[in-house]
């Protein structure tokens, strides 16, 4: 179900280490509006490929490219500035800094860059969006985990971008948290932003995703909708082993 | 950009502490007088360096190498016929310069790595002046001018005051705030935005600029030049244990640490001529353990402390 433009799109998106090939071959497409899982076993490369994307890592071949222009030669920065923001598999907030500082940062320096009275009004609004506005001035070492994690969240979207990239969101969480994470992206989605997500909790997978993307040993395994990627027998087999499938 | 009330008091106070300090001359006491200039210019060099290191934790040791570069621009270009305050700029120029080429060449390094350049690049440069030197078959260069230690103590603080209107106006801006978030975790400053290799050239050529104003307004001191005076790794490690001891958190911090530092070390090289560089080193390490974050760090959690006893009184 590919309805709107296409905002990012991998070709042969290929990354070695060594020897070993963590990424191997990856095609897809993103389009406007839509909510894209990665999903796939630990170690099957979904994290690298989120690095491909952010700019972490560089492609050792294959391109990516951000609504056909590409981007996989550019550093992190420029990639950021460009509109592809992200969340880190553990949580990365600035220590030094309070909740409303964390945010800020988003603002200033993202994709639309903001100053002054202005950077502040956006970061606050980017807290309320995600339930924070009340701690804008705690200290982040005093929050919660789930707290961080929104700090996170609202920094990147401080920025506005144009694809949204959480790693592992929904990660750690307990059951109560759990259930205010998977709403709070919901609500994400139902303001029409486009996000990849890679994501162990299949619930927050059925609930959320349009479309999977399943990776094995660095192998685009399958790929539709949510049913569709979770009844495919080798899915099953790269998740459960041979013996389940 | 708009002002608040503490900032007019921030700014008032500093201007009237100026003042007061730009009347020490006046006493017409020659050692004050002596004291003050090591004192101000210990200021500018470790708040300027504390400006790049404070936020970003990359400890430079090459004070000394952008401190002898502008002592010898001014030597050199005395020499040859320029008049003195036409060196100032040039030697500005030069810092500059020579502190974006480190930084394109090391900072992309992590921290040990970046101590280990800054203080091979002084001793690398010392080298090359020294060689430069022996070819051209002087040891030194005589630096004789009619600028008077009572200049050289005002120009010093004019310097001062430069220093912190920039230092006070890049906390301010995006680059004071992206320096910030690089100190604090350089791959969220990444993938924020921010470029952060073009961010920490910036401030280590603002910090190697001022270093060489430096060495330019003290070589009429001089009178006589050398390699070994001018481009001393002493001088590198002072400054640095001074910004430490006066903390690199605020900008007035290092001066916190200056102060008293000065008058310890005159005290020291004054009772133990010979033991100097040993005093040097067990100071440093009392510093270390007992004062991680220098002063600033002391006065903020005893702040705190009070805070705290006041809330459960």
């Amino acid at each position: 179900m590919t309805t709107g433009p296409t905002v990012l799109s991998l070709r042969g998106a290929t990354k070695r280490f060594g020897g070993l090939v963590a990424v191997n071959d990856m095609d897809f497409d993103v389009t406007e509006h839509e909510v894209l899982g990665l999903i796939g076993p630990n170690g099957s490369g979904k994290s690298t490929t989120l690095n491909l994307i952010s700019g972490a890592l560089k492609p050792t071949e294959g391109t990516i490219s951000l609504r056909g222009t590409p981007i996989s030669h550019l550093s992190a920065a420029d990639i950021a500035r460009r509109g592809i923001a992200r969340t880190f598999q553990l949580v990365r907030l600035l220590p030094s800094m309070t909740v409303l500082e964390n945010v800020r940062a988003g603002a200033v320096f993202g994709h639309r860059r903001r100053w002054g009275a202005e950077a502040d009004a956006h970061a606050l609004r980017m807290l309320a969006l995600v339930g924070l506005d009340r701690r804008a001035n705690a200290h982040v070492g005093e929050l919660t985990y789930i707290d961080t994690k929104r700090v996170e969240l609202a920094r990147v979207l401080a920025s506005e971008p144009k694809v949204l990239l959480l790693d592992e969101w929904l990660a750690g969480l307990n059951p109560t948290e759990l259930e205010e994470g998977i709403t709070l992206i919901k609500r994400l989605r139902d303001e029409g932003r486009t996000i990849i997500l890679v994501e162990h909790v299949m619930d927050a997978i059925r609930s959320l995703c349009d479309r999977c993307v399943v990776m094995s040993t660095g192998l685009k395994i399958a790929e539709g909708t949510p049913e569709q990627v979770l009844s495919d027998p080798e899915v099953i087999r790269a998740y459960l082993g041979d013996d389940d499938a | 950009m708009s002002l608040t009330k503490r900032d007019w008091q921030s700014i008032t106070l500093s201007a009237v502490l100026l003042a007061v300090a730009a009347c020490l001359p006046l006493t017409g006491d020659a050692y004050m007088l002596s004291i003050g200039i090591t004192i101000a210019m210990y200021a500018v060099l470790a708040t300027s360096w504390a400006l790049f290191s404070g936020p970003t934790h990359y400890i430079s040791l090459a004070t000394a190498a952008f401190f002898g570069l502008g002592t010898y621009t001014t030597a050199i270009g005395i020499e040859n016929g320029l008049n003195y305050w036409v060196t100032l700029p040039i030697a500005a120029i030069l810092g500059a310069v020579l502190a974006a080429l480190v930084g394109l060449a090391t900072l992309r390094l992590s921290g040990v790595y970046f101590v280990i350049f800054t203080l091979g690049l002084a001793e690398l440069v010392r080298q090359v002046v020294t060689w430069g030197q022996n070819v051209s078959g002087q040891k030194g260069l005589y630096v004789l001018t009619d600028i008077t230690e009572v200049h050289i103590y005002w120009q010093l603080l004019v310097l001062a005051a430069i220093v912190y209107l920039t230092g006070w106006a890049i906390g301010r801006s995006r680059l004071g705030f992206a320096l910030r978030i690089i100190g604090d975790d350089e791959e969220v400053a990444r993938h924020s935005g921010i470029n952060t290799s073009r961010a920490k050239i910036l401030l280590f050529m603002v910090s190697g600029a001022t270093a060489a104003v430096v060495g330019s307004m003290l070589a009429p001191r001089y009178i006589y030049i050398e390699p070994a005076l001018a481009f001393t790794p002493m001088l590198s490690f002072l400054v640095v244990i001074m910004a430490l001891l006066g903390g690199t958190g605020r900008l007035w911090g290092p001066l916190v640490g200056v102060i008293p530092f000065t008058l310890l070390w005159e005290a020291i090289s004054a009772s133990f001529p010979n033991q100097t560089t040993l005093l040097l080193g067990l100071s440093f390490l009392v510093i270390v353990y007992l004062l991680p974050r220098g002063f600033v760090g002391l006065i903020e959690s005893g702040k705190r402390k009070m805070r705290e006893r006041e809330a459960f009184a």
